[in-house]
């Protein structure tokens, strides 16, 4: 039954924050499946491990601050330098990325849940229960010691008894399980919960680089719990997988790890590029210059970070042809880097720059984003990395890279959403200090590393004689790194400060141009009370770039029939059915915690416990917790039957149609993962116009209808969106109504409708069409 | 134990023992080294060119900015800009990653495949030092020295790489890059010094407790100066003809030290640790840890576990006088 609800705003908003509200008390802090609540709590606990890594960097520079210093045992630095890679790595840098992307992804897509709220709960509780397994070590004594990478055979029980590589081993594979889990729900999200009309070619560039760390995450991360659960094989049972002495060999370790290490590092990067790419249009005042390109630079950054692997281990004596291939597609993938720092650099340009905190962090991660580059192609020539591999240049390389690429940005991001998170700014004074205490105390603390590492100083050593040059280098790394430090106080101060009296900051201080400004802030539990049709990248500049057709946020669907949001086509858009979504619950923690016991029963060699620990996992179905995380996603209402409320335009049956729904009746909704890699970026009406004509299928109607039901023909939707060429000439008719053959001379942007053509109805109230709402989901964007 | 103070200064005295700079890109002993740091400077070069480039057209593009009246204001479009994108992060970078790439293949070709070696040296790879096996020219006999390798100048020297327990990597920085010594593989790399001198180097790849004192020193002297210290070295130790020296024998080979080392010409022959029949020669102890003196030799038989903690070498409690016969004794491997 369609509601058309009156156009007044609180009683929609009071019932659907009845549906969508946390309770309070105890259930709800444990049970929340809120990705807002979620994602929080992913960037504090991300920070935090921040702060635990930074202070095991500390104590590390100064044992190093100058030759022969006695402050640590070798035991104890072999343990810090391990746990501040393991931590920096896996539990700071990939997880704060996705505390940003859980919180703001449905804000982003204009949806009121991610895909897999539960699963979300899930991966958070594994992932700061596996922090906690790791740490469990500390109190031990037993830390992992053998280096974040863990060459066999150094870590084989041979050479490393006692608990350290096992707790190295098991937290690694307990980890992968909340980002697999993290992964795979970023990619159903995006590819089935956008906002209708929000097609894959106007998602903002960091849900690109998100999209892509998570699809390689799902491809890199099984190498890592190979090698891990190898590893463990070898040093519980006795199997000799890294054993030379018994028909094994350490390389594979090598390989195994670092076909998951190195793409791992671009999926700790694409996504803060990403937020990058988003910033700069805010405080440049212009859209990002190059989307197309810094979009497929992002995606071909991913796939050819699977390419470059072997030039870790150049020095191992492989081959030299296999390893010239490694050394070609490690300086090939420079290209898309490079693409992405002249798109930003001609925004800039082309722009007015705002010096506000967050664009001032951004500029800064241009600077050391190509410092970083730059040495790193120049391990990428062979030779040339005989001497730099495995010295503090490679320190230098690195740290530019993740610091520069990856704290940069989450400290540009911080500074950009803190208003959206908490309705308070962060003080700009404060970060203006924060910014330059950072910058210069980073540059004074890292470029001085590959000084000592042209001076011959190797990684990983805790101590080391004066009088080779390397005395005084250290000695500013040093201070640089407490300078470094220092700055990231000032963050902790400006939060705490800001947090409790900082200035109110409204819905878009920033006037920025993505959906998640049009929410409240801090946004409501259900984030929009009506979900918007999306007509643009930029939806809340569509009126100042004059565009043709404008995203309205007063009109759209209300879905306020309890938790419910919209699922739309992978591609296109374009809304299909009802997506049903799971409340609370506590069975995504308890299924954590069960994997927690789990695993220590796999570390304290307790099978039973272990066992009873790990089967909760396929168990869980049967208890339930699996069913409401995995299966209760689908719809409970075939699309057609239940007609989502919705202010003004037809009711969404109109909008899906029959066939359509019948299509997806109690079926998985089809998610063609090779269609993202279609090349749909383009509006086809930047192709010639004798190829416009030639996607439109023979015979079709000279006006298409844009009704959705009349563009899924025969086969349906899903047979339809596998043959590439049906969006196509779906699309191409779309110019060529106005611009082709239509009689009207008349643009689309001057309001003329063709008179064959149904209005579309998104934009529409109360069934009147809007001028603007002729132009359909495809269009040219910049 | 020994005061951290005292060993802390052990430590700065061991400095002079480890050799000389180890800057690969300033002055290189020898051909490998040599084309690494010419190529090295290009590469660096045009790193610094284009950090320098990007940086000014960065500024450039914020300053340029500075009279508008008011930054920000209303969104607009001004342009595309794809021309940034096309030359500046398409073609330029192409053509400098095309000819770097191209040229560093040459190097590759250059560096990769051994010359034809007279010197022939197997290193072996032990948590923390370092064995080396020469084949004397007659081709089969070996001689066995540890931790500090002599190599005539001027001439290529091949060494075989293969390691006994876990991943070192063998790397004198101003002779050559690194390459992995790996257990179950056999990896070879080649090493030339031009100019006689000592030239220091130390494990690169991350292999325990002691990475960071896992020194190995390489001693280029003239052809002769070579071949005489070959043929020392071939030879087994003398016998001490008595006093504490001849007391001192009969300490290393009651005590536990017979069972770890070898010393030739007696019934020493433990394979555990370096070979010392040459000991009182060598420059330096404890794989380049501490220089080879009266003073450090004491110190380190007396508590390996202070001066190098983790080190195979355990600590043997020997009386006094037991000590100085064996002090006596290792001084007069000559």
């Amino acid at each position: 039954m369609a509601v058309t609800v009156a156009p007044t705003t609180d009683a929609p908003r009071g019932r659907l924050e009845r549906i969508w509200a946390t309770e309070p008390g105890l259930f709800g802090i444990l049970g929340t499946v809120d990705h807002k609540t979620i994602g929080k709590r992913y960037l504090v606990t991300a920070l935090f491990f921040m702060v635990i890594g930074g202070i095991e960097a500390l104590v590390m520079r100064v044992q190093l601050a100058q030759g022969g210093e006695r402050l640590l045992t070798p035991e104890q630095y072999n343990q810090l330098f391990t746990m501040h890679g393991v931590t920096m790595i896996f539990f700071y840098a990939q997880p704060v990325l996705s505390g940003f992307s859980n919180f703001l992804w449905p804000l982003l897509m204009g949806s009121r849940d991610m895909a897999f709220p539960r699963l979300n709960a899930f991966s958070y509780w594994v992932y700061l229960l596996a922090g906690l397994f790791l740490y469990m070590s500390l109190p031990l004594g037993q830390m992992p010691d053998r280096g974040w990478f863990a060459y066999a055979p150094l870590t084989e029980r041979t050479f490393a008894p006692g608990l350290n590589m096992d707790f190295y081993a098991l937290a690694l594979v307990f980890l992968t399980i909340s980002t697999t889990a993290g992964a795979a729900n970023f990619i159903v999200s995006l590819m089935k919960l956008r906002a209708p009309g929000m097609s894959i070619n106007r998602i903002p560039i960091m849900m690109w680089g998100t999209l892509t760390a998570s699809a390689a995450s799902l491809v890199a991360l099984p190498a890592l719990t190979v090698a891990c659960t190898l590893l463990y094989l070898d040093r519980r049972f006795g199997t000799h997988f890294y054993d030379a002495g018994r028909g094994g060999h350490p390389i594979l370790w090598q390989h195994l790890f670092w076909m998951f290490g190195h793409p791992w590092v671009y999926i700790i990067v694409l996504p803060a590029m990403g937020i990058i790419s988003d910033l700069l249009p805010v405080f440049c005042r212009l859209p990002l210059v190059g989307y197309t390109y810094v979009a497929l630079a992002t995606v071909s950054t991913g796939i050819i970070g699977f390419g470059v692997w072997v030039h870790h281990i150049f020095a191992a004596g492989l081959p030299p042809v296999s390893m010239s291939y490694f050394s070609a597609a490690s300086l090939v993938i420079t290209i898309p880097s490079a693409i992405a720092v002249f798109a930003w650099l001609a925004t800039i340009w082309l722009g007015r720059p705002e010096m506000k905190t967050p664009f001032l962090f951004a500029a800064g991660f241009i600077v050391l984003f190509v410092m970083g580059g730059v040495t790193g192609v120049a391990t990428a020539f062979i030779p040339l990395d005989w001497q730099l591999t495995d010295t503090y240049f490679v320190v230098g390389h690195l740290h530019y890279v993740l610091i520069g690429i990856n704290v940069f940005p989450v400290m540009a991001g911080a500074y950009f959403w803190f208003p959206k998170m908490t309705g308070r700014l962060l003080s700009e004074r404060l970060g203006r200090w924060q910014f330059w205490v950072m910058f210069v105390g980073f540059n004074l603390g890292f470029f001085p590393m590959h000084i000592a590492g042209l001076l011959g100083m190797p990684r990983r050593i805790y101590t080391y004689p004066a009088g080779l040059g390397w005395d005084t280098v250290n000695l500013v790394t040093t201070i640089g790194a407490f300078c470094f430090a220092a700055g990231v106080l000032l963050l902790a101060v400006n939060v705490w400060r800001s947090y409790r009296s900082g200035e109110v900051a409204g819905d878009n201080p920033w006037d920025a141009p993505t959906l998640e400004w049009a929410t409240r802030s801090p946004p409501a539990s259900y984030n929009f009370p009506l979900i918007p049709w999306v007509e643009s990248r930029h939806p809340l500049w569509d009126r100042q770039l004059e565009e043709t057709a404008v995203t309205r946020l007063d009109e759209g669907l209300l879905l306020d029939q309890g938790r419910e949001t919209v699922g739309t086509t992978p591609l296109d858009g374009l809304p299909e059915q009802v997506l049903r979504m799971p409340g609370d619950s506590l069975w995504p923690l308890a299924l954590a915690a069960s994997l927690f016991v789990g695993f220590t029963g796999f570390l304290a060699g307790a099978w039973w416990v272990a066992g009873r620990g790990s089967c909760s996992l396929p168990r869980a179905p049967s208890a339930g917790s699996g069913r409401r995380i995995a299966a209760r996603r689908w719809p409970h209402d075939r699309p057609g039957m239940r007609t989502p409320a919705r202010r003004g335009g037809p009711p969404l049956h109109r909008m899906v149609g029959p066939r359509h729904a019948a299509r997806h009746r109690g079926r998985a909704l089809p998610l063609p993962p090779l269609q993202l890699f279609l090349p749909r970026l383009h509006d086809p009406r930047r192709l010639p116009r004798r190829r416009r004509h030639a996607l439109a299928p023979p015979g079709a109607p000279q006006h298409p209808a844009p009704a959705p039901q009349q563009r899924h023909l025969p086969g349906g939707p899903s047979a339809a969106s596998r043959r590439g060429r049906r969006t196509a000439s779906a699309l191409a008719s779309s110019p060529r109504c106005c611009s082709a053959r239509c009689s009207s001379p008349s643009s689309s942007a001057s309001g003329h409708r063709c008179p064959s053509r149904p209005a579309p109805m998104p934009t529409a109230r109360s069934g009147t069409p809007s001028p603007a709402s002729t132009r359909r989901t495809w269009r040219r964007d910049s | 134990m020994i005061p951290a103070r005292r060993l802390g200064l052990l430590l700065l005295v061991a400095a002079p023992g480890c050799a000389g700079p180890r800057n690969y890109l300033g002055a290189t002993g020898g051909p490998i080294a040599g084309k690494l740091a010419g190529f090295g400077w290009v590469v660096l070069g045009v790193a610094l060119a284009v950090v320098v480039a990007v940086t000014g057209l960065l500024v450039a593009a914020i300053a340029r900015h500075r009279h508008e009246p008011e930054a920000g204001g209303e969104p607009r479009r001004r342009g595309r800009g794809l021309g940034w994108i096309h030359w500046g992060g398409m073609i330029i970078p192409t053509v400098i990653l095309v000819l770097l790439f191209f040229q560093s293949l040459g190097l590759l070709e250059q560096l990769a495949a051994a010359p034809r070696a007279r010197v022939t040296i197997r290193l072996t790879s032990h948590r923390w030092w370092w064995d080396a096996t020469y084949l004397a020219q007659d081709g089969r006999t070996l001689i066995p020295t540890a931790n500090v390798l002599h190599i005539p100048a001027g001439e290529p020297v091949r060494l075989e790489l293969e390691t006994a327990d876990v991943i070192h990597s063998f790397w004198i920085p101003a002779l050559a890059g690194k390459t992995d010594l790996v257990p179950g593989q056999h990896n070879a790399t080649w090493i030339q010094a031009d100019t006689p001198g000592t030239y220091g180097g130390q494990c690169g790849e991350y292999c325990g407790q002691q990475h960071a004192n896992m020194m190995l020193t390489v001693i280029a002297e003239p052809r002769a100066e070579y071949e005489r210290w070959l043929a020392a070295e071939a030879a087994p130790a003398v016998e001490p003809a008595g006093g504490a020296a001849a007391e001192g024998a009969a300490v290393f080979a009651g005590r536990a030290c017979a069972g770890c080392h070898t010393i030739r010409g007696t019934m020493a022959r433990g394979r555990v640790g370096p070979d010392l029949t040459h000991l009182a020669r060598r420059p330096t102890l404890a794989a380049g840890l501490l220089a080879n003196s009266p003073a450090n030799l004491a110190t380190w038989i007396a508590a390996p576990q202070a001066v190098k903690p983790g080190a195979q070498m355990p600590h043997v409690p020997l009386p006094a006088d037991e000590l100085q016969a064996l002090l006596a004794y290792l001084q007069s491997l000559q």
